[in-house]
């Protein structure tokens, strides 16, 4: 079976929307900025990548802003862009389109005011949405409800490899007659101060004040990541139902694996990352010599930098262009992944790859993308993804072949 | 050949009952484990019940401050789940091992906890980062659980957390399944768990009046199917079961207790905790369940029922196994164990599956607590109040949840 996405659907520090997504990513835009909701001077991290001027009401009807989070906002407003890229009828069998749409932080900033309305003022002043904004599960429901979509639905933690573990998920649900899934990652997690402080216990975010030196991987300077906030969303579908209808086919999901490496240490040694991105592979039926661009986990750590470079030496001894746009935005966690999968679509369909945002010393040995986009011959495109919590995913995307 | 999942082992942390054999005996001499709240002062809440477990990590080895109560509930069924299925570990490649583990708020009773602590009681939106406790960052993603399990079982292959509010536990097991189906795992530890008891969680149901206010009555608080029930009750705990491939647990000999043998996970697209009175999802979701598993509707020989105890769950559900059974459905016995242990939010599923797994054992099904009246909408077989001798090959267990998932699994002796 041929999985295919047939649409696609970005919320991210580039605005809404996959055209601005890929401009900014082309012209290497810095979009990390200070953040700007709260006094952050007493934080470590101060930078974020936050998506500009999102104002909920442009986008979706007013009974679903008041219920939800913005990680469900930037999932809903995704899926809408998906939805209309994918051309599948609005009017067809509600049972035969899923949803999936994964997060690993839920709706924090909506849970810390009602926390706060809680403690401050007692139980009766918590709100009737708290209990359905919050929970990790919001986005998928949300999803389902305002789009009628009935088939199987679901959603998996799996930190930033979310999307990718739900595209492996999709697959099992297209073998088991559900037609189509809407799919993705969405994350808002840096518009609350609890939030924030949540992530920082991880010792992993950078601490810089400049948005050009703040989050630079592979490098010498790296020093941890920049958090983001995003959302990314596809349509998948089986490949002849899709064509059958007339869809255009924008990428052939090949191939996806998932592994584990260990609690909270991102992958040690790589083992993991390798295992997953050659089963991906494998299970896509090409061999290092096919893969023509990579799109890096890329997370900024110097260990987990040096540990994914050592794989992808290992996996293409002869060399691979490897590229880490999300550089120029930050980490959105589940939205990560999800707007990995996203530009390496679009880099396929433009036979572009994008480049590294603020890299340009970049070590260890990587092809690394810098500066300027690059054109070339892409046919195959690996992504990879790493969780703190120890999840790692590769998916491999390929090229429709009536391109 | 087609790959086909079977459980081999399983274990429970549940309120009244650490263990599988405590719980068993607790569901099927109908007591109930629920009781007025003791993990925090609930004076001023609308609902001060819930079924609470007696849980000392200390006396499992789990004194480590690392893991949340939910993640240690999960450990502690989990090394019971492997104990009772001795799958050969050291002859599994660890990349064939996976983890697929259910939670619907995960870490939020720490994340309460620390918040408190770092905003003066509420009072500052911009918290004082400098009063977190060491391990929240570890509280705010529930991959952490799905993580430790896999640390324990060294687990190296598809390491996943399924959280779709309260049929996660449904969920975690049937994604599972589906991993060894579609082979990408031969082993897969599966299962649940949940500690909600939390003033957030409690003040959020409260909110919509979700959870009974009987404060007065603990003990007969959580009341399915009954005429006078008001509301769920809160809950908490863990159940594991252990998946393995067919074909290599038969060979080693493993004592097969059952397969996992239909899965499905509808949306009802309708509302986020409104149910539409005609459950034609969860139907829907019986009926794909049932047809994988290649089983007429006849064929079910237990229905272990969501049952919340909430008005609307209570007729909806009715009315889906009537649509989904037709005829059989007056037949089969169809109870709900949340009378006993209550709701314990995204673990439940996995509990409950557990207890079906007890029922194909033993012969026996448990009973619907509490239940004296029936709401006369409610108008099934729900086994009430006294366990019953009852040969069971297949099950059928569904779930409800916040989000509109609608969920069902079956359960059989294989073919």
């Amino acid at each position: 079976m041929a999985m295919v996405i047939t649409g696609l659907g970005t919320v991210s520090p580039a605005g809404v929307g996959t055209e601005d997504y890929w401009t900014a990513l082309c012209e290497g835009r810095t979009l990390i900025a200070p953040i700007p909701d709260f006094d952050t001077s007493g934080f470590h991290v101060r930078l974020g990548g936050k998506v500009p001027g999102f104002d909920p009401n442009a986008h979706l009807e007013g009974r679903y802003v008041v219920q939800t989070d913005a990680f469900t906002w930037f999932a809903m407003t995704a899926a809408d862009e998906a939805l209309r890229d994918s051309g599948a009828a609005a009017d067809g069998d509600p049972y035969a389109t899923g949803v999936l749409i994964c997060s690993c932080a839920g709706g924090v900033e909506f849970g810390q005011r009602e926390i706060a309305a809680l403690w401050a003022s007692g139980p009766g002043y918590v709100g009737p949405y708290q209990s359905i904004a919050w929970f990790y599960a919001a986005s998928t429901g949300q999803v389902s409800i305002r789009n009628g979509l009935k088939g199987m639905c679901g959603v998996l933690v799996t930190d930033e490899p979310g999307m990718l573990d739900a595209l492996g998920q999709s697959e099992r649900a297209l073998r088991r007659g559900t037609s189509a899934m809407l799919v993705g990652g969405s994350e808002a997690p840096i518009g609350s101060p609890f939030s924030l402080a949540c992530q920082e216990g991880a010792g992993l975010l950078s601490g810089d004040d400049d948005p050009r030196s703040a989050y630079v991987p592979f490098t010498e300077r790296a020093h941890g990541y920049v958090p983001a906030e995003g959302a990314a969303v596809a349509v998948v579908e089986e490949e002849a139902a899709a064509r059958a209808r007339g869809a255009r086919v924008r990428a052939v999901v090949a191939g996806q694996a998932s592994t584990f490496g260990g609690v909270g240490a991102f992958d040690p040694g790589g083992a993991g990352l390798l295992h997953a991105a050659r089963q991906a592979m494998e299970r896509a039926g090409v061999g290092p010599e096919d893969v023509d661009v990579v799109f890096a986990d890329a997370v900024g750590v110097p260990k987990a930098d040096a540990d994914e470079a050592a794989v992808l030496r290992q996996l293409f001894p002869r060399g691979v262009a490897v590229t880490a746009p999300k550089t120029g935005f930050g980490r959105a966690y589940a939205g990560a992944g999800a707007l990995d999968v996203a530009a390496a679509v679009l880099s396929l369909e433009h036979q572009l790859v994008p480049p590294t945002p603020h890299v340009d010393d970049a070590l260890l040995g990587l092809d690394l993308v810098v500066r300027v986009p690059r054109a070339a011959r892409l046919r195959t495109a690996l992504v990879l993804s790493r969780g703190l919590g120890g999840t790692n995913s590769a998916v491999v995307l390929t090229l429709p072949e009536h391109s | 050949m087609r790959r086909e999942a079977v459980v081999t082992g399983v274990g429970v942390v549940a309120p009244g009952a650490v263990g599988a054999a405590a719980f068993w005996e607790m569901l099927t001499a109908g007591r109930t484990a629920t009781r007025h709240i003791t993990l925090f002062d609930a004076t001023g809440f609308r609902s001060r019940i819930a079924a609470e477990i007696d849980f000392d990590p200390a006396a499992h080895g789990l004194d480590d401050e690392r893991m949340d109560r939910y993640v240690q509930f999960a450990a502690v069924a989990a090394t019971e789940a492997l104990a009772d299925a001795e799958p050969p570990l050291e002859e599994i490649s660890p990349w064939r091992l996976g983890v697929s583990m259910g939670t619907a708020v995960g870490g939020t009773t720490r994340l309460e906890k620390d918040y408190v602590a770092m905003s003066r009681g509420g009072a500052d939106w911009v918290v004082d980062r400098s009063a977190a406790s060491p391990h929240l960052y570890r509280a705010l993603t529930p991959s952490v659980l799905s993580g430790e399990i896999a640390e324990l079982v060294g687990a190296r292959g598809p390491v996943r957390t399924v959280s779709t509010g309260c049929t996660s536990g449904l969920d975690a097991v049937g994604y599972a399944a589906q991993a060894i189906e579609d082979d990408l795992a031969d082993v897969v530890v599966a299962g649940a768990a949940e500690s909600p008891i939390s003033p957030i969680a409690m003040a959020c149901f409260d909110a919509i009046k979700a959870t009974t206010d009987r404060n007065d009555d603990p003990a007969h608080a959580s009341r399915p199917f009954d005429r006078d029930r008001n509301g769920f009750v809160m809950g908490e705990g863990a159940a594991v079961l252990v998946l393995e491939e067919a074909g290599a647990a038969r060979r080693r000999g493993a004592r097969i207790r059952c397969r996992v043998a239909g899965f499905a996970n509808h949306g009802n697209a309708y509302h986020m905790t409104g149910l539409r009175r005609e459950g034609t999802e969860m139907a829907r979701a019986i009926t794909t369940a049932l047809d994988q598993a290649r089983r007429p509707a006849s064929a079910v020989d237990y229905v272990n029922a969501h049952g919340s105890g909430t008005v609307q769950n209570d007729r909806h559900e009715t009315d889906a196994v009537k649509r989904a059974l037709g005829d059989h459905a007056r037949r089969v016995p169809m109870s709900s164990i949340k009378s006993s242990v209550g709701h314990s939010l995204g673990a439940i599923g996995s509990i409950e599956l557990a207890a079906c797994v007890m029922a194909m054992d033993t012969g026996v099904v448990p009973p619907t607590a509490n239940l004296s009246t029936p709401d006369p909408e409610c108008d099934l077989d729900y086994v009430p109040v006294t366990a019953r001798e009852h040969r069971t090959d297949v099950v059928l267990s569904v779930g409800s949840g916040f989000g509109g998932f609608q969920s069902a699994v079956v359960l059989d002796r294989g073919e």
